[in-house]
């Protein structure tokens, strides 16, 4: 088995773990969901008969009561985890096969942050139990994934002379990351605005039961800003790293080409974002909205712009 | 809760600019935060049709045919400026508005900042109730108690002003009567590392204004064993900022002795190499290579290796059989197996009319019948292809010609036998001889070309600086944390006691859980103790 096949079916399997990860932690964030309504109405009954208000815990978070250790819990950590291997493997051995680091074609840009954006969810996974994120991210990943296998997929070729550069592996490779980070922190903002809605009262969102799996909006907001920080500075040095390439290959740091706009743009509404966090009457809804405005505009850099804007950066 | 309120001031409540500063300040901030992030959303929405409609700066000919194919809205966009957003008026305003709001706000905040450095740290609430408090019983009395917590908090070692609290401790009258109150605050990195990053991005700006003055830019083209000189009259086309003076170019010359372009079977390029000697005026000769990213360094300027492609050099004879032209002649690559095409213009004939010749280059050529291609951009089987016209090449009517062009009007195509206008193939070191003893042309050999783009922008140490600055000023601001920690001891009626009752709480914007982790640590410090947690809900 060649590099070029071994990559193949490591990405497919991959795909599919995904996809299997997805199914088995929506179970679990539905089984969560019951367990705090259930050990909430119970709760609400005790504090109604004593009487007092006591110490039951307002959202019925009772340690026990809740199935952190489900079967399918374990279902979802074990295939996401063999499936973030199998992707990385795949990501390798393309790298391999192509003789330099694999994210200079849309596929490798694809392949490669979808590793990423699983990573990051594992990471923060092991430091906080924020499980109710897994059916969003292994979900984008597989569409990512089976996009990336079906529609995008291309022969490796070599690099032209202007995409050999050290700065290439850093500019690129940092975009990456902030674009995985960026995933996972829209996650998060989605789950967040879906809670706030529901708890608002909009009707069609009283359906998503699952929803009371997730923590409190605050939390979710608290989480996603984490997120999105690390995303915008990473986003920040993206932009800087690509900067200093332009200077180095084309002679000219800036030159909105339009690859540039866009970066610009995203960054500009990413800083508009942690801008109307701390704005009277902008913090809430409205800066989780401008986060999911700012993740679109990095979706439409990465496919509208590449495959429809002629620039210096089209061969990507 | 019906809606998320994330009130990252919510600290300030804290008294301590008294309320009508307090409110000031407040207001100061959100008139401003609102405008300054209205006019980064105007700014981002502005930035798009720049992406969207051809620009000038950026493509002129598709800007150009973009408003000849739009008789209607071609003109009026350009009339606009949406057809060079970056350069126009109300994308100008927008930037401009931005940064003045940025330097309005950031200005009073420097103010701010400093002298709440050099204020004492607020007090302690006087009441920790609405802070979820902790307590714990210490051994010692509360005074050593105390003392012990704020070594905690303050830390220690070099990089104490920037890891610990800073603290005050003070003596005041509670509700069961004296007591000792410590109060902790960390936040004054977040707070710098912010007033840096905008700062900082006041300098980006200004570095790049600096730049557009104080930058030349110009375009060579060397063929293969030529000299250039720098000097304005030597650069195909030469631009300077405002600032910039033209007696400022050292004249050092740079010959082309070799250019390397490596390609791959399917005619994919895989590397391109400049060697070439670099002769700086007082120096001796050296040796320079470039690559597509790396540039000659000369005398602060940067020279970049832009493009490259083939010069035939030519001999032409005229009817007298006198030599009218000699020399290399550029011809520009038009696809990727740089099919090329040039013109030889030669006016200075002994007698008769003026030549002209348009040639199209094929590296590799191979003929399939009528047509010929090229297969591969090395040159294999290089053939040019050669269409000779006479007459006047429109040289002395004063108007600068393009020298990749002929002018038509007033030449006529020299014709073959079947009276239909003649194309000659022809091979490298072949002499072809034109009908009716017009002359000849020889094709001697085939050099490359090079062109070079040459920059000099003495403000990139300076930008580079203020991006760095900025990057570190926005880490620091948004990964430092802003916490205020309280601990509450009575001395009152406990006075003489082994132990003391030590009550805490901390406040920290939502995001950051690892207040209270901080907060137990220091309570243990101080108590030698876990704390004892009655409640904690899990969430506020
Ligand atoms: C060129 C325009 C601007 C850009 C690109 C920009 C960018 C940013 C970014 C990325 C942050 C988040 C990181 C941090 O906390 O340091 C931030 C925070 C902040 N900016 Fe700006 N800013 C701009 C203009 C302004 C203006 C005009 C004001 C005046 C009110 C302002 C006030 C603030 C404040 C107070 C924060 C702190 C928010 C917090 O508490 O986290 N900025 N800015």
């Amino acid at each position: 088995m060649n590099a070029q096949q071994l990559s193949w079916l490591a990405l497919w399997g991959a795909t599919a773990l995904y996809a299997i990860a997805m199914v088995a932690s929506s179970v679990h964030v539905a089984r969560v969901a019951d367990a705090k309504v259930a050990a909430r109405t119970k709760a609400t009954a005790a504090v109604g008969a004593a009487g007092t208000a006591g110490h039951a815990r307002a959202d019925g978070e009772t340690a026990s009561a809740l199935p952190t250790r489900s079967k399918a819990a374990g279902i979802a950590r074990s295939t996401t985890l063999v499936g973030v291997i199998l992707n990385f493997v795949g990501v390798v051995a393309r790298g391999v096969e192509a003789g330099h680091a694999p994210w200079s074609t849309m596929y490798e840009y694809t392949i490669t942050g979808t590793f990423v954006a699983v990573a990051v969810f594992l990471i923060v996974q092991s430091r906080r139990d924020v499980s109710y994120l897994a059916p969003g991210v292994t979900g984008f990943a597989t569409i990512a994934l089976g996009i990336a296998m079906t529609v995008l997929y291309e022969a490796s070729t070599g690099l032209q002379p202007a995409l050999q550069s050290f700065w290439l592996v850093i500019h690129v490779s940092i975009a990456i990351i902030a674009t995985g980070v960026f995933i996972v922190g829209a996650v998060a903002t989605v789950l967040q605005l879906m809670r706030d809605y529901r708890e608002g009262g909009t009707a069609w969102l009283q359906r998503f039961r699952w929803l009371e799996a997730t923590p409190s909006p605050a939390r979710l907001e608290a989480l996603a800003f984490r997120l999105h920080a690390v995303g915008f500075v990473l986003w920040t040095f993206t932009v800087m790293a690509g900067a200093v390439w332009a200077e180095h290959a084309w002679g000219r740091y800036w030159g909105w080409d339009p690859k540039e706009v866009w970066s610009f743009v995203i960054w500009v509404i990413y800083a508009a974002y942690l801008h109307a966090r701390t704005t009277q009457g902008w913090a809430g809804r409205r800066s989780a909205v401008l986060a999911l405005v700012g993740f679109v505009a990095l979706i439409l850099n990465f496919t509208v712009v590449n495959i429809v804007f002629q620039g210096l950066h089209s061969y990507a | 809760m019906a809606r998320v309120k994330i009130d990252n001031y919510a600290y300030r409540e804290v008294p301590r600019l008294g309320f009508v500063g307090w409110l000031r300040w407040i207001w100061r901030q959100v008139t401003s935060m609102r405008v300054a992030l209205i006019l980064l959303l105007i700014l981002a929405l502005a930035a798009i049709p720049g992406s969207v409609l051809p620009q000038w700066p950026q493509d002129a000919a598709a800007t150009r045919g973009f408003i000849e194919e739009n008789p209607f809205w071609g003109p009026l966009l350009d009339r606009l400026g949406f057809l060079d957003v970056f350069g126009s008026a109300w994308f100008t305003a927008i930037y401009l508005l931005l940064f003045a709001s940025l330097i309005g706000c950031i200005v009073p905040r420097i103010g701010v900042y400093w002298r709440e450095l050099r204020e004492p740290v607020a007090a302690a609430p006087t009441r920790l109730d609405r802070y979820e408090p902790l307590t714990s019983e210490g051994d010692g009395d509360p005074p050593a108690v105390l003392a012990s917590a704020r070594r905690s908090l303050e830390g220690g070692g070099p990089l104490r002003w920037f890891t610990g609290y800073r603290v005050r401790v003070d003596e005041r009258d509670g509700r069961d009567g004296s007591e000792l109150a410590l109060s902790a605050h960390k936040g004054h990195i977040r707070e710098l590392g912010n007033l840096i990053f905008h700062v900082s991005l006041v300098g980006i700006l200004l570095a790049m204004a600096a730049g557009s003055m104080l930058t030349y830019r110009g375009q060579a083209l060397i063929v293969e064993g030529d000299t250039f000189t720098n000097a304005v009259v030597a650069y195909d086309s030469y631009e300077s900022g405002a600032l910039f003076s033209e007696d400022d170019l050292d004249p050092w010359t740079l010959t082309l002795d070799r250019f390397d372009a490596q390609f791959d079977l399917t005619g994919n390029p895989t590397s391109f190499t400049a060697f070439a000697t670099l002769t700086e005026p007082g120096q001796e000769p050296r040796a320079v290579e470039a690559e597509v990213n790396r540039p000659i360094q000369v005398d602060g300027a940067k020279i970049y290796l832009q493009g490259n492609g083939y010069a035939p050099r030519f001999t032409v004879t005229d009817s007298a059989g006198e030599v009218a032209f000699e020399g290399a002649v550029p011809f520009l690559p038009q696809d990727a197996v740089y099919t090329s095409t040039g013109v030889i213009k030669v006016p200075d004939v002994t007698d008769g009319e003026q030549l002209g010749f348009s040639a199209t280059l094929l590296p590799t050529a191979v003929v399939d019948g009528d047509t010929a291609q090229s297969l591969h951009p090395a040159p294999t089987n290089p053939v040019i292809y050669l269409r000779a016209y006479t007459g006047d090449l429109g040289l002395d009517d004063g108007v600068p010609q393009n020298v990749y062009e002929l002018d038509e009007s007033q030449l006529s195509p020299v014709r073959g036998d079947d009276g239909e206008p003649l194309i000659v193939a022809m091979e490298l070191g072949e002499t072809i001889e034109l009908p009716d003893g017009l002359g000849t042309v020889t094709w001697e050999e085939l050099p490359r070309f090079a062109a070079f783009d040459l920059r000099r922008d003495p403000t990139l140490p300076w930008l580079l600086a203020s991006a760095i600055s900025a990057l570190v000023g926005l880490s620091m601001s948004l990964f430092a944390s802003r916490r205020r920690i309280w601990l509450v001891a009575p001395v009152g009626p406990h006075a003489g006691r082994k132990t003391t009752v030590v009550t805490a709480a901390a406040w920290a914007p939502a995001h950051d859980a690892g207040v209270r982790d901080d907060l137990e640590r220091v309570l243990q410090q101080a108590t030698g103790r876990l704390a004892e947690d009655p409640t904690t809900p899990e969430e506020p």
